[in-house]
């Protein structure tokens, strides 16, 4: 069956929480960034202000290789327009929540190598989500 | 100090409404209150502490112990979602032990039925202060489709089928058959399940728990009160709790909080899980009985699909009889949170009141598990083991 991709909300503004707004100015600049640690050294998902490791406040934006594994998925089928969501182990280690698009659903897999794809949302800057590699 | 016997479950009483639209929110919860002092023998002065989560309307306790004009002197109104209830059986014990209370009642209540709640497949934003909320919504969770990721997980990683999981369905709907109050009471079969419409693949219709109106609500009395009643006591000899969460990007949806909730209950009650006679546990979907189960320690982690299948949850058929009311799968979900009917459930097969057909011969020794919030994104566990004296 032919992709469809569903409409994708935003939730609050790009300045919802002041410490995360340089996330979302980057997806708006088309790039996928994470949080590193200074501390730990770790990477970390969701984004926040403080490393959810060891608690250090040394964090710093750095570029993701945009590569990953799909670790869980299911197809929503009851949905006005189904869709993937999905848990994806990026390469920089941290798995973060987000949606498998532009592919057959009923072809995903748990292990399958994705790579990033950036989708537009209704009312914020596109968001990262994920295409079989 | 030890919790262990430091208190008694006096009063238990499920609401017999599955849709009440003719009813408040806080008027079930009264109703409520009624049947679980009645069925204890206690009255409103005996109460002199107060618990309730997030279904209970206004802010926290405050709006409801003025509704039902309580004169307490504890208060509790933790919410960890649909396991608030086990966990308030434990905080209410640790209550009286320390001498804050004598009498404690928690009520819960809720009508998503009457309200026409799509509870399973609609996303909801929440507040976007919640800090994960940003990072998450857009993409579309459910309830059923972050269970969903959970099974299709298991799936993966041990090899569990969908014929597995339809059991555990499958023995829920034997029970369901004796309960008059139950949504759904037909007997359903392996087939009936995996042939029923996918809502979030790999989970069925069949999989998924009921809607509900109702409520429910429970009497925790210390031992001097519990002993000057007329009813079979049931001590609580075990208690335990914890959050499971993303862990900071390091998601592993292969076990629940219950690996740490049911361990210290364990622990606390001296006893071990082939020990337990009767077990309620929480089954918004299959997924979660399987890997409740196996966190639980009634099964090798892997092994919950061989163990739920060919009728092992099924009253005088299986090893460990489960959800003997019909459970949320084919009962009763009220406020689409199942903590306190899994309490209620164990508390009259401790009784032996349990339907004829489904009481476990003997049961003296039984355990209620919950599992509140989202398995796959972040969840509250409580578990509780309990005593026939
Ligand atoms: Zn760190």
């Amino acid at each position: 069956m032919a992709y469809q991709q569903r409409k994708i909300p935003f939730a609050g503004t790009i300045d919802s929480n002041p410490e995360t707004k340089p996330f979302f100015e980057a997806c708006a600049a088309g790039k996928l960034v994470l949080p590193h640690c200074g501390a730990c050294g770790k990477a970390h998902w969701y984004p926040r202000g403080v490393c959810p490791h060891c608690m250090s406040q040394n964090l710093s934006w750095k570029d993701a290789s945009g590569q990953g594994t799909v670790y869980s998925f299911s197809v929503m089928k009851r949905a006005p327009v189904p869709y993937a969501i999905a848990y994806v182990t990026l390469a920089e280690g941290p798995t973060m929540l987000t949606n498998i698009v532009d592919c057959d659903l009923d072809s995903i897999r748990i292990g399958q190598k994705v790579a990033l794809r950036f989708v537009p949302t209704e009312d914020g800057p596109p968001l990262p989500m994920f295409t079989p590699a | 100090m030890s919790l262990k016997g430091a208190a008694y479950i006096a009063g238990a009483y499920e609401h017999p409404t599955r849709k009440a639209p003719d009813k408040s929110v806080a008027m079930l919860h009264a109703e409520c209150a009624i049947g679980a002092l009645a069925d204890a023998g206690l009255s409103k002065s005996d109460v002199d502490g107060y618990f309730c989560a997030g279904d209970a309307p206004g802010m926290g306790p405050l709006s409801m112990v003025d509704y039902l004009n309580l004169k307490v002197r504890h208060m509790d109104a933790t919410d960890i979602g649909g396991s608030s209830y086990l966990l308030h059986v434990a905080h209410a014990a640790e209550a009286i032990a320390a001498g804050r209370c004598n009498v404690a009642l928690i009520t819960l209540s809720g009508r998503p039925r009457s309200e026409g709640m799509a509870t399973g497949t609609t996303p909801r934003a929440g507040n976007t202060a919640q800090p994960d909320v940003q990072f998450e919504y857009p993409y579309g969770p459910t309830v059923v489709n972050v269970y969903a990721m959970c099974a299709q997980r298991h799936m993966y990683e041990f090899g569990t089928t969908s014929e597995q999981l339809a059991w555990i369905k499958v023995a829920a709907s034997h029970h369901a058959q004796w309960n008059e109050h139950a949504m759904l009471r037909d007997v359903v079969t392996v087939e009936d399940v995996v042939n029923s419409p996918v809502v979030a693949s790999p989970l069925h219709r069949l999989d998924c728990c009921v809607i509900s109106d109702g409520g429910g609500a429970l009497v925790v009395v210390k031992p001097e009160i519990a002993a000057s009643l007329k009813r079979p006591k049931v001590k609580i000899i075990g208690m335990g709790e914890a959050p499971k969460g993303q862990m900071g990007g390091n998601v592993d949806l292969t076990y629940s909080g219950a690996r740490f909730s049911g361990a210290a209950a364990f622990e606390m009650a001296g006893v071990k899980p082939a020990d337990v006679k009767y077990a309620s546990i929480y089954d918004s979907f299959t997924i979660t009985v399987l890997m409740q189960l196996e966190d639980l320690g009634f099964c090798e982690k892997g092994k919950g699909g061989k163990f739920v299948a060919d009728g092992n949850l099924i009253s005088g058929v299986g090893k460990l009889p489960f959800n003997t009311d019909g459970g949320g799968l084919c009962n009763n979900h009220p406020a689409n949170r199942g903590g306190i009917t899994k309490v209620i459930e164990a508390v009259r097969q401790l009784r032996g009141e349990a339907h004829p057909k489904v009481q476990v011969a003997n049961c003296d020794l039984a355990l209620a598990h919950g599992t509140g919030g989202l398995l796959g994104t972040r969840h509250g566990s409580a578990t509780l083991i309990m005593e026939r004296e």
